[in-house]
């Protein structure tokens, strides 16, 4: 870091979820925004700058939101380590912005009264001021100034009220040091933390000179996530921890009733309730989104638009983009002389580029409805609705939306299992997300019930229902492994499932559009450059080493995924498969789909129409065996439905998962358990079907 | 008298009374208001009987039957 950057002073804005925090932030920096992740957690990092009211540059980071400093997630952890001055890569903050949510500002003020014990000069923001005057709550914001010694601003974030006067705040050369007594820690409990003070600076944990607050705030930290500390560093922690909780139980507990007791006492000095809770717009809202019956019913026209959104409308633009990307193929076709070269653009680069910019109109979608989700407050809602239904299979309510939107596709419903707060249940939405059956699905389900069942012979109802089973398979393996996931990975971190249910209000446009730009961005450079590096190396793969001959299907064959697709003939056999179906699976890790122009080419079909299967579908019915027998047999076909059902061949996904798991082991624990699985079914299907004599 | 926050009819008035202590499942939903003390309301059950809806401290919270059934209330 440069020495002029280190001057510019860095201002954290922290707060509770729900508090409009990163709002605020959006309208303050603006699009003079970096976002990261810091280093070994996937915790988004965002810096940005601004302007104080005088002109000044200040620097802004938006820190994770926190109940508490008592870390409970990865979130709060990286808060509590940032406040501290814990992270090396993430300076102590100079100075603090606290926003808080007016109309829920006892609960609120629990984490400003932890962080103004820090020492750091604190300006506090009560934000929402309007949600509170609806509800008639009189917020004396010059009192609370007066009692805790620091400026008070009330903003409404979502119009930028009292943005000038937050400006003129961050002006302020000097803001003084708070008046605010801590909250009592027991002398028993604090002799203790004093004890401990000394193996944890032997160890290195602490420096000598730190307050008492960092071994606390160590000692009662409930997530692994921990910046900068060895194992034999947490061990000590660990030890430490449990004298403390064998000498004094339930010390927490009491640390936590005494800090409430102080803001209760705050409380009472400067916020005034009317006798009579006002009926809000939110409680009318509530009686019809959470009714038995029309909330189900809305939550299903909620879901229908979702859908609607994501399957049709995201198609025009996803047409549009394949065509562009053709067009550009074919244009630089002509440009070009034959050669590797332009086989390298036309066929590796170009389509590569286009399989990663596919996905960005259903990205794009998907993170814009969920941005209005939230910021409305319905998301709450949502997942209030079917947390039942989820919890019986480990999961909580939040988990719905994001595995839902993986019926679209994977990509989209991984990244929005961001929403989701709990690490545990996120990462087993996650796992399990791609055993939806995706859009990219569909084409392949389409051609092999198609040669299962002619619809000469049976009618499109037959087909219909065998298509629904393939949805209900996929969907109870999700279940069935969700509840696999959720008593084994990270067993014993069983949180429990607490839901805010924030009042509703206007959603913050220009702040969504940015956070979907974002996610968009952060998409196209994390998990595109690995999709467009795997895609080139299969397209290799298929191209290499190249045989004098015209004919496509022999050069597929003769090519390395031709004879990949023979060496893995021997494991493929007990399912029913050969080598050339062999070649459709290696081709289907680009992406499903391509099982269908793969065995286009691997049988010699020319057809003009992608879209048309008949002349593939015929070709795949009168393929013969050696001895006579046809390759595609019905029992051959349901064991390859069974297989697409269940196998991970999707290197858009795994990209996508190992971005956001911050590791390569889920993406690969995901790639081995659903192809293990899909093997072990589809060879069950085919041997038992074989022995039956079918 | 209902005894725990999970029996308690949609629209009652409470006290919470006592919660068992050292529990880190507890210690969250302590942190976010509910203390031996605190007055509390049930506002609704979620269509499918799980989770409620309560009212605390001036705004609303949901949890499942499992954490409220350790919340010991009294009548306010």
């Amino acid at each position: 870091m440069s020495s002029v950057a280190s001057e510019i002073p860095l201002i954290a804005i922290v707060g509770n979820p729900n508090s409009g925090k990163t709002t605020l932030f959006n309208l303050l920096t603006g699009l003079k925004q970096k976002v990261a992740n810091y280093p070994g957690v996937t915790v988004e990092k965002k810096i940005g700058e601004c302007y104080s009211q005088h002109g000044k540059k200040l620097r802004l980071i938006d820190l994770p939101g926190a109940y508490s400093l008592n870390a409970r997630s990865p979130d709060e952890a990286v808060l509590r380590d940032v406040l501290l001055g814990r992270r090396p890569e993430t300076p102590r903050p100079d100075r603090v912005v606290c926003v808080v949510d007016s109309a829920n500002i006892e609960r609120n003020l629990y984490l400003v009264s932890q962080v103004l014990e820090l020492g750091l000069p604190t300006i506090l923001v009560l934000n929402m001021a309007d949600v509170a005057e609806q509800r008639e709550w009189r917020i004396d914001a010059a009192k609370l100034s007066e009692l805790l010694g620091i400026p008070v601003v009330k903003t409404q974030a979502v119009t930028g009220q009292g943005l000038i006067e937050l400006k003129l705040a961050l002006s302020r050369d000097d803001v003084p040091a708070t008046k605010w007594q801590s909250a009592v820690i027991p002398a028993g409990v604090r002799a203790a933390l004093e004890q401990s003070r000394g193996p944890l600076c032997e160890t290195g944990a602490i420096h000598a000179k730190a307050s008492l607050l960092e071994p606390l705030y160590l000692l009662s930290g409930h997530d692994p996530t921990h910046s900068g500390l060895a194992d034999a560093q947490m061990n000590r922690i660990h030890e430490l921890r449990k004298s403390i909780d064998a000498t004094f139980p339930g010390w927490e507990d009491d640390l936590v009733a005494e800090r409430y007791r102080s803001i209760e006492k705050l409380c009472a000095d400067v916020l005034k309730r009317p006798d009579q809770e006002k009926v809000t717009i939110t409680d009318k809202l509530d009686r019809i989104f959470l009714h038995p019956v029309l909330g189900f019913a809305n939550l299903l026209l909620v879901l229908g638009i979702l859908f609607y959104l994501i399957f049709r409308v995201a198609e025009g633009p996803m047409g549009w983009i394949e065509s562009s990307f053709s067009d550009l193929g074919k244009w630089v076709e002509t440009l070009m002389g034959p050669g590797d070269l332009r086989d390298l653009i036309v066929n590796g680069v170009v389509p590569g580029v286009s399989g990663v910019v596919i996905f960005l109109p259903q990205i794009l979608i998907l993170f814009f409805f969920i941005g209005i989700l939230e910021d409305t407050g319905y998301m709450s809602r949502l997942a209030f609705i079917m947390d039942w239904l989820m919890s019986k299979v480990g999961l909580n309510g939040k988990s719905f939306l994001p595995f839902l939107s993986s019926y679209a596709c994977a990509v989209p419903g991984v990244m929005a299992a961001r929403t989701i707060d709990n690490p545990k249940d996120r990462l087993v939405t996650i796992l399990i997300a791609p055993l939806a059956s995706c859009s990219a699905r569909l084409p392949v389900y389409s051609l092999l019930i198609a040669v299962l069942f002619p619809t000469k012979e049976v009618g499109a109802w037959t087909q219909s229902l065998i298509m629904l089973s393939l949805y209900a398979l996929g969907t109870g393996g999700a279940f069935v492994f969700a509840w696999i996931f959720s008593k084994t990975v990270m067993k014993g971190e069983a949180s429990p499932m607490i839901l805010e249910m924030p009042p509703y209000k206007r959603p913050a446009l220009k702040s969504i559009l940015l956070l979907v730009w974002q996610r968009a961005k952060a998409f196209l450079v994390r998990a595109g450059t690995i999709i467009l590096g795997i895609s080139i190396l299969i397209w290799a793969a298929s191209t290499y080493p190249k045989t004098d001959t015209e004919d496509k299907s022999l050069q597929l064959a003769n090519s390395f995924a031709g004879r990949a697709g023979h060496f893995i003939e021997p494991a493929i056999q007990p399912l029913g498969y050969d080598w050339k179906i062999g070649i459709g699976l290696i081709g289907s890790f680009a992406a499903r789909e391509v099982f269908n122009s793969t065995m286009s080419v691997v049988y010699a079909v020319e057809s003009e129409d992608d879209e048309n299967l008949d002349p593939l579908r015929e070709k795949l019915a009168a393929e013969r065996r050696a001895d006579g027998r046809p390759v595609y047999t019905p029992l051959v076909c349901i064991s390859l439905l069974v297989f697409y059902v269940f196998a991970m061949q999707c290197i858009s996904t795994i990209a996508i998962v190992k971005r956001e798991t911050g590791s390569w082991k889920w993406a690969l624990l995901q790639l081995g358990y659903m192809t293990g699985t899909a093997y072990v079914l589809s060879l069950l299907v085919f041997q038992i079907g074989t022995a039956m004599g079918y | 008298m209902p005894s725990t926050l999970a029996e308690l009819p949609i629209g009652t008035d409470a006290i919470v009374q006592a919660m068992p202590t050292g529990r880190s499942c507890l210690t969250r939903l302590r942190e976010m208001g509910i203390v031996p003390g605190t007055r509390v309301r049930v506002t609704r059950r979620a269509p499918l009987g799980e989770p409620i809806e309560i009212s605390v401290r001036g705004s609303q919270l949901s949890m499942r039957n499992h954490e409220a059934a350790f919340i010991a209330i009294t009548a306010a």
